[in-house]
């Protein structure tokens, strides 16, 4: 087949855009590995910064999956009731409700934070627990799994579904638990997917919610861009990217899936 | 019993069971509903009434910020930079999206993989992407020693600031591009083809129109993250005159919360304003977020 011009242009001009993306994380990978950055990769390998961050790090990493998962349970327990109901209602009172739950995302993250910390910093029980950051990243991560679970509830027959469970005399809690829920099992999964990811990369809130002694990931990375050599910086981003790309990976392979279900 | 009740619903029409299933629904929206209240209406409440508050006996929040030409400034030049980030955005991400939507070829998958990946970056890792990139030890300075003999440093400056968010901006228009592409119908390209259409004209008056509501809530989604952007500007330096880094300073290093949560609500105000308006425009099509 042959191609125009315009098509190498503009294949060239994409491949520039994608180098402008990798070039840097390229980078930061390298100099998390080099010995010494200024030196350059003739000075050798090594993963003594790995090391090192993890040592000095490590509580951080785990305290950002604490909170990824429980963030992600929280979500679940309150975001899939709520998807269903905007779905089953659909009138001027849910569409206003959806709009409202999209405002945390919105809206600065830095407003946010402020508005909960001068309400609610004054308890210094919940400000200084890992429970007041819960609190912003679940607000903020909510409508990225609702978003998700509607889409699939207005895909499937859930009415009919629904229906044919009622008139066999199912209770609308069973309805729920034995008809929505496992009905939309591929939503659920690529929301929690995107909500575990988010609650690990999640900076503008956690930044002003965080104490010294809730440090989350995102939290740690800035202390040690601010403070650190380049190339323990740099190990702690690769530490961070092998947690949050494979979560990456599977969220395009499940949001695919997804997309293909739509066209069939 | 179970029989009876079969009957009544074959009778009744699927209307009266939505109906019916209708309070059910309603009480399933109550967790949000609770979360929501006391988590987010109950302390914005708070940040507008604290913004107008009189703090020793001088003005309310909001009159000292519209009264100094510092904070205004700082305004104008946040809304500017998230402005001119989201046209650069829209352009670039616009041509990559339309490209890798309409052709073909091997390794397609992939570069839209790469391309997307960027998406759930943190704005700090974003921030320190572009020091590796243009900072003092960054791949332009060496660039620069190289070809011109001096070092290239534009990270802390405005100028890395637009490279950070064009960076986190360039991967979410190429992925609404390339989804609203799909929805585009392909046989009105070819009439104006045959009518004679040059290429420019078809991209001017077919696709351009084609893809503007998709465009201008994306635009809409990346002037609003621009906006609020914190963390990207937190690493390149807190001597960036953008309103996020304003706020921060003024409530940690002054501890004004007055003047801080009246930032907060005027630039809250300013990007919500800029969402609604692209909704007005745009119509009821454009997905949030």
């Amino acid at each position: 087949m042959k191609r125009s011009t315009l098509f190498f242009a503009q294949l060239v001009f994409t491949l520039l855009v994608c180098a402008f993306m990798l070039v840097p994380v390229l980078l930061s990978l390298l100099a998390g590995l080099t010995r010494n950055y200024f030196v350059g990769v003739s000075g050798g390998l090594t993963l003594d910064w790995l090391v090192q961050v993890w040592q000095a790090y490590s509580p951080t990493v785990w305290l950002s999956l604490q909170l990824a998962v429980s963030c992600a349970v929280c979500v679940c327990v309150i975001g899939v009731p709520a998807a269903y109901a905007l779905v089953r209602m659909n009138n001027r009172f849910s569409r206003a409700f959806e709009e409202l739950m999209v405002l945390p995302v919105a809206m600065p993250g830095l407003a946010s934070a402020l508005a909960l910390l001068l309400t609610y910093g004054q308890f210094g029980e919940l400000r200084r627990s890992w429970l007041f950051i819960l609190v912003g990243h679940v607000l903020f991560t909510l409508p990225f799994l609702v978003r998700p679970v509607m889409a699939v509830m207005q895909r499937q027959q859930l009415p009919t579904l629904e229906e044919a469970a009622a008139s066999l005399g199912a209770g609308p809690i069973k309805r729920f638990f034995s008809v929505v829920v496992p009905n939309c099992r591929a939503g659920i999964l690529a929301g929690v997917l995107m909500v575990v990811t988010l609650s690990l990369g999640e900076f503008n809130l956690t930044w002003m919610l965080h104490t010294p002694m809730t440090k989350t990931l995102p939290v740690g990375l800035a202390d040690s861009y601010a403070s650190a050599r380049l190339e323990v910086a740099s190990a702690y981003t690769l530490i961070f990217l092998l947690m949050i790309v494979p979560l990456l990976i599977a969220l395009q392979a499940i949001s695919a899936r997804l997309s293909r279900g739509e066209r069939r | 019993m179970t029989t009876v009740r079969f009957n009544a619903l074959s009778v009744s029409s699927r209307r009266d069971i939505l109906h019916r299933l209708r309070p059910t629904a309603a009480w399933a929206l109550a967790p949000a509903a609770a979360v929501l209240l006391a988590f987010w209406l109950l302390p914005l409440a708070q940040l507008v009434v604290l913004g107008g508050q009189h703090r020793d006996g001088g003005d309310s929040g909001y009159w000292q910020v519209l009264n100094s030409a510092q904070y205004l400034g700082s305004l104008a030049q946040t809304c500017v930079l998230a402005a001119v980030v989201t046209g650069a955005a829209l352009l670039v991400g616009g041509i990559s999206g339309v490209f890798l939507a309409r052709q073909q070829f091997f390794g397609r998958s992939a570069l839209v993989a790469l391309l997307t990946f960027p998406l759930a970056f943190p704005g700090v890792v974003v921030g320190f992407l572009v020091i590796l990139l243009a900072g003092r030890q960054g791949l332009f300075a060496a660039l620069g020693m190289e070809l011109a003999g001096e070092r290239w440093v534009f990270a802390y400056s405005l100028m890395g600031l637009f490279l950070g968010y064009l960076y986190f901006s360039i991967p979410r228009v190429i992925l609404t591009v390339m989804a609203a592409c799909e929805s585009l119908d392909r046989s009105l390209e070819e009439a104006a083809r045959s009518l004679g259409a040059g290429h420019w004209r078809v991209v001017c008056d077919v696709i351009v129109p084609g893809l503007a509501p998709a465009l201008v809530s994306c635009g809409a989604i990346c002037f609003a993250t621009s906006m609020g952007a914190f963390g990207t500007a937190f690493t390149l330096g807190t001597r960036l005159n953008v309103t996020p880094v304003a706020i921060y300073n003024v409530f940690t290093n002054y501890a004004n919360f007055t003047v801080a949560a009246a930032l907060s609500v005027i630039l809250g105000a300013v990007t919500w304003a800029v969402l609604l308006l692209a909704r007005r425009l745009a119509g009821q099509s454009g997905t949030v977020l």
